[in-house]
């Protein structure tokens, strides 16, 4: 027996047709390549699971296989990017804003070195992996870091997109982005500005200011909501640092009931919430927010459209807790 | 005497003359003394994490390194990082001796809204090729830094200077099997191998010997030198950085003594930091210029 039988078998190697999303990744590299920027990357044994086998095969010689050292990996970048080459560095975001979060203070980001830091998998996306593998806590490293731009897409166009913009973008870039099963937002291309969110409308009761994969999720939520009568928008802040005050404040300025509400993939505490009501605390806007998310604990293990039910992260869920939300 | 010895023909080659020597021993003792005087401005400091590694300073900065006075940032220029970044204090007196920066920026050595600090910050102090402060994080930014050539076609050597303590850390070996998988002839580690750490003896505290072995068995050409012996060093950094033939990082185990200079440092480990009133400052003072190190 040379191969299995069923054409739906598949191993590892094969794991990137199941992460469609990814794609984005190695073509936005491939695009800045071709467009003549001196861009290399690497990752801490898993291109598999980045996708950046396909980068590596289009420029075997801009890859570099770190293995599994993710300190060594983005302190390594760091020292790349002293000569005006451009590192984009990838691994699971639980590694990378976990375990490398002291090389990407004091190297990358304290260093002023513009590496590009690819977190993938993150949130609760990998699901029964594990918890370990579970990233609930790293925009809340990340954000507390100077002089680091955190970006979160919400899918793999606007990945592309945030790639393409880092072109003209000279400081220290974390992305955290999903598993590349994200349902898509923005169909064909879209376009992303750095400290820009994208405004899929103001709710007169309600805006959801999500990001990452929730995106999606709340633009369900608001559809179903909006169908019944509300009036909810949904503000898709992918640009976590800079954040887009502006947009936040436009929310709050349209609010008839003075709420509005996050959600992200991450513990409510130090992530896109937190940034949020900094803003609003700032500006005494008086708003009540609800910031929806994982509540200070460690995610269950499941298969992870089990968990964003679990943890209501998904359109039906994200909808409960923002009627309940306006209920109260 | 360096180890394992090449051909003699060929380390007689790299031996500095006469001249030489004495300049770069003068320059040594130029270290100590600008270190004593930095550390009276700041009133602490680590005397003699810079005396152990003042003639390893002095060979690379005015002798092996391949650098142009005045201009820090030449991309061509060869780098040094280092992971005991507490000894930089020793390293500022040779970077505005070198053009880098004003000579008057020492005077003001830590005092607000300096550049210069106990430890080296790359973003404010030109001649610093990477910030340092995390002991090790410094032999993965010189990886960065000799790898990187293959994208920029730029041609020079990488130095990484790296405590004894240091090789604790396991970022270290992480950047160490990198380093010799891919091949990284122009990157040269030394190990400033004074045998004191903060708590105490570094093989009281956590052992890191046979440490010539454990480079060996990275795939690292390894050899030991008298840290102190400033012809020698000098020799053997030369000899390393001329060699286009090797294939693989060489990392030097530099044997040194702690506070070396000052017969009292060299003897109690409680001066890894510390502070000398004027008047001991001035023995000090006289017992390194008295001295022929």
């Amino acid at each position: 027996m040379n191969a299995p039988k069923s054409p739906n078998t598949w191993q590892y190697r094969e794991l990137n047709a199941k992460n469609p999303g990814l794609d984005h990744l190695s073509n936005g590299l491939i695009e800045l390549v071709k467009a003549g920027h001196n861009v290399v990357a690497g990752s801490a044994d898993l291109k598999y699971s980045n996708g950046l086998n396909r980068f590596a095969a289009a420029y075997p010689d801009r890859y570099i296989a770190f293995g599994i050292s993710e300190q060594n990996m983005v302190s390594a970048a760091a020292g790349i990017a002293t000569t005006g080459v451009v590192p984009f560095v990838a691994t699971f975001a639980s590694f990378l804003g976990l375990l490398a979060c002291e090389q990407i203070r004091m190297d990358v980001a304290y260093g002023g070195q513009p590496v590009r830091l690819i977190g993938h998998h993150t949130g609760i996306s990998l699901g029964f992996y594990g918890t370990s593998h579970h990233a609930t806590e790293d925009i809340g490293t990340m954000r507390s870091i100077a002089d680091l731009t955190i970006v979160s897409p919400s899918d793999g166009p606007q990945l592309e997109a945030a790639i393409r913009a880092s072109a003209d973008w000279d400081r220290p870039i974390y992305f955290r982005i999903g598993r590349g099963r994200d349902p898509v937002v923005y169909e064909g291309s879209t376009t992303f500005s750095f400290g820009k969110a994208h405004v899929h409308g103001f709710g007169e009761d309600l805006t959801i200011i999500a990001c990452g994969i929730t995106v999606h999720a709340a633009l369900e939520a608001a559809a179903a909501m909006k169908a019944e009568g509300r009036s909810v928008g949904v503000i898709d802040m992918a640009s976590i640092k800079p954040i887009d005050r502006d947009a936040i404040l436009g929310a709050a300025e349209r609010s008839r009931t003075h709420k509005l509400m996050t959600v992200e993939e991450h513990n409510v505490l130090g992530g896109l919430g937190a940034a949020v009501a900094e803003v609003l605390t700032d500006e005494g806007k008086g708003i009540k927010l609800k910031r929806h998310g994982i509540y200070d604990e460690y995610s269950l293990i499941a298969p992870p459209t089990h968990l964003y039910a679990h943890y209501k992260l998904d359109g039906a869920g994200i909808r409960e807790v923002a009627e309940e939300f306006l209920r109260s | 005497m360096t180890s394992p010895s090449a051909a003699p023909a060929a380390i007689n080659s790299y031996k500095p003359d006469q001249n030489t020597v004495d300049w770069l021993r003068e320059r040594a003792q130029f270290i100590r003394l600008e270190t004593i005087r930095l550390i009276d401005i700041a009133k602490t400091g680590h005397y003699t994490s810079v005396f152990s590694a003042a003639e390893v300073f002095s060979a690379l900065y005015y002798d092996v390194m391949k650098l142009r006075r005045g201009e820090p940032g030449w991309a061509e220029r060869d780098r040094f990082t280092i992971g005991k970044g507490h000894a930089a204090v020793g390293l500022f007196p040779i970077f505005a001796d070198l053009g880098f920066f004003p000579k008057g920026w020492l005077d003001d050595y830590t005092r607000l809204g300096s550049p210069l600090g106990d430890h080296p910050d790359m973003r404010k102090v030109p001649g610093v090729d990477f910030s340092s402060g995390s002991i090790g994080h410094a032999l993965s930014n010189a990886i960065g830094m000799t790898v990187a050539q293959r994208w920029t076609g730029k041609d020079y050597t990488v130095f990484c200077m790296m405590g004894d303590g240091e090789m604790q850390e396991g970022q270290v070996w992480e950047a160490a099997i990198f380093a010799a998988q891919n091949g990284l002839g122009k990157l040269i580690g030394i190990v400033d191998r004074n045998g004191f750490q903060l708590d105490g003896r570094v093989d009281d505290v956590m052992a890191i010997e046979p440490l010539d072995e454990k480079w060996r068995a990275f795939g690292w050409e390894v050899h030991t030198v008298d840290g102190h012996d400033i012809s020698a060093v000098t020799e053997l950094l030369r000899r390393l950085r001329a060699d286009d033939t090797r294939k693989q990082p060489a990392l030097v185990i530099s044997k040194t003594i702690k506070g070396k200079g000052v017969s009292y440092m060299e003897t109690e480990p409680g001066w890894h930091l510390g502070w000398l009133d004027p008047s001991d400052a001035q023995e000090a003072i006289a017992e390194i210029k008295s001295k022929v190190i």
